[in-house]
């Protein structure tokens, strides 16, 4: 019973870290791709590639710049955030939003490409297309979010240099695998392995199911 | 069942003073000087590459013109109360309801004004068992109806339509020119490039020439059509190819 | 800025605090930077719950190397390190980033090899001698690799055998225990191992203990509380009560209670 409390309290931790950072990668990237898709300005292509480039950041530098920023001697130590909860979701946020941001700067760009004249002809400015584009580009966009998440979800290396795989506090699945691997508790870690997938791979169908149907809805 | 109109309209004539397009050092239009006179239904015929398109844009405002100017008897450089309507439908990924909805909203009307006139014009053009259905999949003819629908619905004085028919079918085609003559008839004034002498002839009261980005006759229909002046008009109705 | 609107932004500060703190409420907490070794044998598994029943602090560990874990406590970011490498833990306090050095406990290391003992380490009468037969032999040896106090220790046990390791059979990890030892059951390797990972491990394949009991071997734990006067932040008092217990009668019975599979792993320094 209590093992299995510890794991629920383990899965439960993964799905919020992940889903949170998600969801603040969203609440920045959407925008900031739209925007970036939309206007011209000097640098905007050095821009584009830092983002894109971003996306093959590997998770164990990410990591490794938060805790540098979150620790006590860093910037930011004041904050007292290091192997907490937050540090993690920081750390999966700077993982994840390059993805949101660069998917949705070439979704946008491809939706605003066929609907420019249109749009203008109704009277709608740049500022006012974005959300209009970010909604037509849903289906799309899903699929980036997605990504996401199932990179955020799957990464060790930044959750274990910023969270610190505390029991009970910040140990999340992957974290927790890490360890019952080191201990040599393989059965275990792949059990943990499997709850995993298993996570992963519910969310991903349910995603796809809803793509399609909203393709075939929406076309 | 129409919307009520201005009684006399406040943006047209719309007046081209010798407007030029420049692209890359590239001439495409030049020293176009014309009026789109209230109540009247201009089309602008031309070869392919003769800037059709392109004097469209410039009139609705799209783009500005790189010499000369455009302006409204307003005053205005881009009037509100106008509508263009594109060769290919574009549509938002939505249903039918809400791309009407659309660019009520971006006018700023409230729920209640833009579900009564959505109402409206769902039933006006028999759209209405298709409300619910989503833009994309309804077939050409369908989606250009409903573009066709959408830009009545913002009450334009003048309606700019560039190459409506050209990807439909014969009995497609007749729908939307019996709209638009319904159109004309509430007094929209419309402009509607075509490449189509038939539809031409069914709908110009004028019609503007243009051959090689250059205006080279502007006069009614029926004088037109008659015997135009310019030989490359000639050439044209003749259905010898120029360019 | 009007009333209302000042009140709605502390409003919502103060929600994103209570979000924050919400793991966490209503309980002090301290964090301790500490091995891989004591955490995956689950030695704080069974003494913090004793600690936090008798004092209510919960006890937050961070498990590292010990290199890494010194480092956590040098830039602030733990209030008390628990780990096992003399020398530096001794530079540790010496260089004023920790207040004071408390003998906590030891456990040992043991050598493990493959049960056929391709080199002949059970002939070794010492754990240098052990090395050597290795060496000699050119058996497959898995190293920690990380500067660990593992890592620390086998490298003074080549230096007593006079070899400097290197060559096709010295398998540098560069990895926890855990990870090394699953590299040494599968080559098969030798590997010089804490007692307590070895007996807490379950995946070991064809390894065995070949050599033990050299005090040499010995592999004691020390206790630090990192300087507030380095980082004011750090809880001295919570630390310090820790620290205090785990040297207490108390502390020290809790940790010689704690069995593997029938074995005590860590013995009390304390008399």
């Amino acid at each position: 019973m209590a093992a299995d409390a510890a794991l629920m309290q383990i899965i439960g931790l993964s799905l919020r870290v992940t889903l949170t950072a998600v969801l603040v990668a969203c609440a920045i990237g959407l925008p900031l791709g739209a925007a970036l898709a939309l206007a011209r300005f000097p640098g905007r292509g050095a821009v584009i590639v830092v983002f894109n480039a971003l996306m093959g950041l590997p998770p164990v530098v990410a990591g490794l710049v938060v805790y540098l920023m979150l620790s006590r001697s860093g910037p930011l130590g004041d904050l007292a955030l290091l192997f907490t909860p937050e540090a993690m979701i920081l750390a999966q946020t700077v993982l994840i939003l390059p993805i949101v941001v660069s998917l949705t700067r070439s979704v946008v760009e491809d939706i605003w490409a066929e609907y420019r004249e249109q749009l203008q002809s109704l009277g709608a400015s740049r500022l006012r297309a974005v959300p209009t584009l970010l909604w037509d580009g849903r289906v799309s966009l899903l699929t980036g979010v997605l990504a996401g998440f199932g990179r955020a979800s799957a990464e060790v290396g930044a959750v274990l240099i910023v969270g610190g795989n505390i029991a009970g506090h910040t140990r999340t699945m992957t974290t927790a695998i890490t360890l019952e691997t080191s201990r040599g508790n393989l059965g275990l870690a792949v059990a943990l392995g499997i709850i995993l997938l298993a996570l992963t791979l519910t969310l991903n169908a349910v995603a796809w199911g809803a793509g399609q149907w909203a393709r075939g809805r929406l076309g | 069942m129409t919307h009520p109109r201005p009684t006399s309209p406040t943006i047209l004539p719309l007046r081209l003073e010798g407007v030029g397009y420049d692209v890359a050092g590239k001439t495409l239009l030049s020293d176009i000087s014309l009026a789109v006179d209230p109540g009247r239904r201009l089309v602008v015929m031309g070869a392919n590459g003769a800037g059709k398109s392109l004097l469209l844009r410039l009139c609705h405002g799209l783009i500005a013109p790189t010499a000369g100017r455009c302006i409204w008897a307003d005053g205005s450089i881009r009037a509100h109360a106008q509508a263009m309507v594109f060769q290919r439908p574009i549509l938002l990924r939505r249903s039918v309801a809400a791309n009407l909805d659309y660019p009520l909203a971006l006018r700023g009307l409230s729920r209640q004004a833009r579900r009564a006139t959505v109402a409206r014009t769902l039933d006006r053009f028999g759209l209405g068992p298709l409300a619910d259905r989503p833009a994309r999949l309804l077939s050409g003819g369908e989606q250009q109806r409903l573009a066709l629908a959408r830009a009545w619905s913002m009450q334009p004085e003048v309606l700019f339509l560039d190459e409506p028919t050209s990807a439909l079918d014969p009995s497609a085609t007749r729908i939307i020119e019996e709209m638009l003559m319904g159109f004309s008839a509430e007094g929209i004034t419309i402009v509607l490039t075509t490449h189509n002498l038939g539809q031409a002839r069914r709908l110009a009261e004028d019609v503007a020439f243009l051959h090689r980005g250059r205006l080279i006759e502007h006069r009614p229909a029926a004088d037109f059509f008659a015997g135009p002046a310019a030989p490359e008009a000639r050439a044209f109705l003749a259905g010898d190819l120029i360019w | 800025m009007t009333h209302t609107r000042r009140s709605a932004l502390l409003g919502f500060a103060s929600g994103l605090a209570m979000l924050a703190a919400l793991p966490a409420v209503a309980q002090e907490f301290i964090i301790v930077a500490s091995t891989t070794s004591t955490e995956n044998s689950g030695l704080f598994g069974h003494i913090l719950p004793m600690f936090q029943a008798e004092t209510g602090i919960e006890v937050r560990v961070v498990s590292q190397g010990t290199g890494q874990a010194l480092e956590t406590g040098r830039r602030g970011d733990a209030d008390v390190v628990f780990v096992h490498a003399r020398a530096q833990e001794e530079a540790f306090v010496a260089e004023g980033y920790g207040v004071q050095r408390f003998d906590v406990m030891y456990n040992d290391f043991v050598i493990v090899g493959p049960a056929d003992d391709p080199a002949g380490v059970r002939a070794a009468d010492s754990a240098a001698a052990a090395m050597a037969a290795i060496a000699g032999a050119g058996a497959s040896f898995a190293s920690r690799g990380d500067d660990s106090g593992t890592h620390t220790a086998e490298k003074g046990l080549w230096s007593a055998a006079g070899i400097d390791p290197a060559g096709d059979w010295y398998l540098s990890t560069g990895s926890g225990m855990g990870a090394t030892l699953n590299t040494a059951a599968q080559v098969p390797a030798y590997a010089l191992t804490d007692r307590g990972t070895w007996l807490s491990f379950a995946n070991r394949g064809p390894l065995e203990i070949v050599a033990q009991g050299d005090p040499v071997l010995f592999n004691p734990y020390g206790i630090i509380l990192v300087n507030p006067d380095k980082h004011a932040h750090v809880k001295a008092e919570q630390g310090q009560a820790f620290i205090d217990w785990i040297v207490s009668e108390a502390g020290q019975q809790a940790i010689a209670s704690f069995t593997v599979a029938g074995e005590q792993l860590f013995f009390p320094s304390v008399q």
